[in-house]
């Protein structure tokens, strides 16, 4: 395949070497998405094909958007690990809803509260206890229903940031702005009370 | 109900946080401009600190971010190698 400039590409994709142009496009995006799903997915060749097929049309809908801050090739690559992750995420947790993984995360805090730890000195048990009490106050007064739920299902039970927002009818950025004004409220909030995260890492025993 | 895990996890994630975080959008503009500075061998945390601290909280950019990386270094990879092997055919006549 000729290497081509940046010009190069959008004058190709635009003219009459377009079919040319696109079926070298395709391959830049299959080898690269081979690259990250070889032995990790099945059907690797049909799927990639997949992919590379959606995220064409994605590049090709956008060719306007490029504003050549870098190559080409790079900006097309970024589309299609988009579109794959976005796939292969929507697949992985398809049956997955976001009641099972709040309920899962409410059972393993109390079994985990069961089978605490029990070579731990009673002093750390007793700070690590009234931490958890004073945190989870705080989350009850700060944080709104729907930032409480994000949490639990992205930063404890590791949902990804896009199927919460899936299931929570928004998008991954303004999930991420939710959570992120979620942290900076208990952040404060621990702080307005003369803690600090470091300190809490302390009295948990982690550093 | 919080368990021992999800307190270090939350503490260290209020740790880190910070007002001027940027969203999953705004990381994405910038994706491919912070990842050719780091094939290029420059310090892109340093030259886009704001991208480097998103990539640091949020799962799903990550790992895109590391997917890109990986393609473009294959590409990158076998650019430079056909590159020789093309020098190579010139040198010995092969072309």
């Amino acid at each position: 395949m000729k290497q081509r400039s940046n010009e190069e590409w959008l004058v190709a994709l635009r003219g009459p070497e377009r079919d040319k142009a696109i079926r070298d496009l395709r391959a830049v995006i299959v080898r690269g998405l081979k690259v990250n799903f070889a032995g990790r997915v099945r059907g690797l060749d049909e799927t990639a094909e997949d992919f590379a097929q959606d995220a064409l049309i994605k590049v090709l809908n956008n060719l306007d958007s490029f504003r050549g801050e870098s190559r080409f090739t790079t900006w097309v690559q970024r589309i299609a690990v988009r579109v794959a992750y976005t796939e292969l995420r929507r697949k992985r947790w398809r049956d997955v809803s976001i009641q099972e993984v709040l309920e899962r995360h409410e059972k393993s805090g109390r079994e985990s509260d069961a089978l605490r730890d029990r070579t731990s000195s009673p002093e750390r048990e007793t700070a690590r206890k009234m931490m958890v009490e004073t945190l989870q106050s705080f989350i009850a007064e700060e944080l709104t229903e729907r930032q409480r739920e994000a949490m639990v299902a992205v930063m404890f039970e590791g949902m990804p940031l896009e199927e919460a927002a899936r299931r929570m009818d928004t998008n991954r950025n303004a999930l991420y702005k939710l959570l992120h004004d979620a942290r900076k409220k208990l952040k404060k909030r621990i702080e307005a009370e003369g803690l600090s995260p470091g300190e809490v890492l302390e009295a948990i025993g982690e550093e | 109900m919080l368990n021992p895990e999800d307190l270090g996890k939350l503490a260290r994630a209020l740790d880190m946080t910070r007002e001027d975080e940027i969203g999953c959008d705004e990381c994405f503009e910038q994706l491919d401009r912070f990842v050719e500075t780091e094939l290029a061998d420059l310090d892109a945390a340093v030259a886009m600190p704001l991208v480097q601290d998103h990539l640091e909280k949020c799962g799903d950019c990550r790992e895109e971010y590391e997917a890109l990386l990986r393609a473009l270094r294959a590409e990158q990879g076998s650019t430079s190698v056909s590159l020789i092997w093309a020098r190579l055919r010139r040198l010995f006549g092969a072309d």
